[in-house]
């Protein structure tokens, strides 16, 4: 049991990654990326989000009419992404200028739809739970390497801090501006993809 | 009229869905292998995005705001796009036998396109803005515009991206880059491509 609930909790992040592997919730992943706190906190509202709505799904999962459960999975998601919301625009509300619609959007993020008809309506809460942790952390740990690698060369910092010391300005090194754009992080997410899949042979096509 | 048009322009080349803000890229990405289909999805995002956009406005404007319950925007936005969809659905397969065949599949994809969502909320935003702003909406007919510009732009996005894709069969990629890999650093080349319009205006 105790192994099943790990491998659960392991597979999402590396072997079957929610971005890399299935290719969902690309649209935020994409977006938040230019720094690392908003990353950071992306990741972290929707790890929160899958969880909890794992959670309530699999515990109504004998209780929904088959017919209209997208209905409902979109109605438990919208009143958890609200929450969050309001919880942010109190309490960090520079991340969530900085996050804009992004917020609202995690209410389509494929992640979010895709474990709950795919995991949490057969299962029951506390493997819904342990999933929903892995399939958050999987899609932040994504977040995280691209922002890593775009605010270090596009800004020289990390979290706003400065990583890159001055006597390297000073003999020539120059911020790439480009980093920061929208096109890298899509060049960059399909970099990761080609390291991962370098190491994975078996999830190459043809 | 003039800030209409500005506006469109804009939110097809400038503020584009998918190269500005990465909007509705699960599905630019599964359904643009080859460009009859990616044609499809496209003329069913304008569609929808022409229907749902101005609904949502009103609903912000005449609703929500006077009433103070800006915070339930989230949930009535999702609740409309998903009950016109299926309306629209509908009333195709009723009266447009032919379009509806064509279109069909695509159709309940596109409640959970982030572009049409996406759509809405930007227009939430936007609402507050001078009107000296290039990208603010106003008036019933600036929500038109930016939902008749951000559906094109999508749509003109994924027809390009399809008809590389199909190119692409034929070049000898590396291994691990094949498919997917491939496909994100083409949409940021094309990306790249679309920088050059920033800046434009009328």
């Amino acid at each position: 049991m105790a192994n099943k609930n790990n491998e659960v909790l392991k597979q999402p992040l590396w072997i079957n990654n929610p971005v890399v592997v299935q290719i969902l919730g690309i649209c935020s992943a994409l977006a938040v990326t230019a720094k690392l706190e908003p990353a950071i906190v992306m990741g972290l509202s929707v790890t929160i989000i899958v969880a909890l709505s794992n959670v309530i799904i699999s515990l109504l999962r004998n209780t929904i009419p088959n017919r209209i459960r997208i209905i409902v999975q979109l109605v438990v998601v919208a009143a958890l992404v609200t929450i969050v919301s309001e919880i942010l625009k109190a309490f960090a509300y520079d991340v969530s200028v900085q996050l804009s619609v992004y917020i609202g959007l995690i209410i389509t993020n494929c992640i979010l739809m895709g474990r709950l008809e795919a995991f949490a309506m057969q299962n029951k809460p506390w493997d819904s739970f342990l999933d929903g942790i892995g399939n958050g952390l999987g899609y932040a740990a994504i977040l995280v390497i691209v922002a890593i690698v775009r605010e270090l060369l596009g800004n020289g910092t990390l979290l706003g801090f400065k990583i890159i010391p001055q006597w390297c300005y000073e003999h020539g090194y120059m911020n790439n501006g480009l980093m920061l754009m929208p096109p890298m992080a899509l060049i960059l997410v399909g970099c990761v993809i080609w390291v991962h899949r370098s190491k994975n042979k078996d999830l190459q096509e043809k | 009229m003039e800030h209409f048009f500005d506006l469109l322009v804009r939110s097809i080349f400038v503020d584009n869905m998918i190269f500005a803000f990465f909007l509705g890229m699960c599905s630019f990405l599964a359904v643009s292998k080859n460009v009859k289909t990616a044609l499809g999805l496209g003329v069913a995002v304008i569609f929808v995005q022409l229907i749902t956009l101005p609904v949502n406005y009103l609903l912000q404007t005449k609703v929500l705001d006077p009433l103070g319950l800006g915070f339930l925007s989230f949930i009535l936005f999702i609740a409309v796009i998903a009950g016109i969809v299926q309306l629209v659905e509908m009333i195709v397969e009723r009266f447009s036998p032919s379009l509806y065949n064509s279109l069909g599949i695509f159709l309940p994809l596109i409640a959970v396109n982030c572009a049409i969502m996406g759509g809405s909320l930007f227009m939430q935003q936007r609402i507050g803005m001078e009107p000296s702003n290039s990208q603010a909406i106003a008036c019933f007919g600036d929500s038109i515009a930016f939902a008749l510009g951000s559906g094109i732009g999508w749509a003109l996005a994924i027809v390009c991206l399809a008809a590389v894709r199909e190119k692409l069969e034929y070049s000898d990629v590396p291994k691990p880059l094949k498919g997917i890999g491939i496909t994100f650093i083409t949409v940021g080349l094309m990306a790249m491509a679309f920088m050059c319009f920033s800046g434009l205006s009328i």
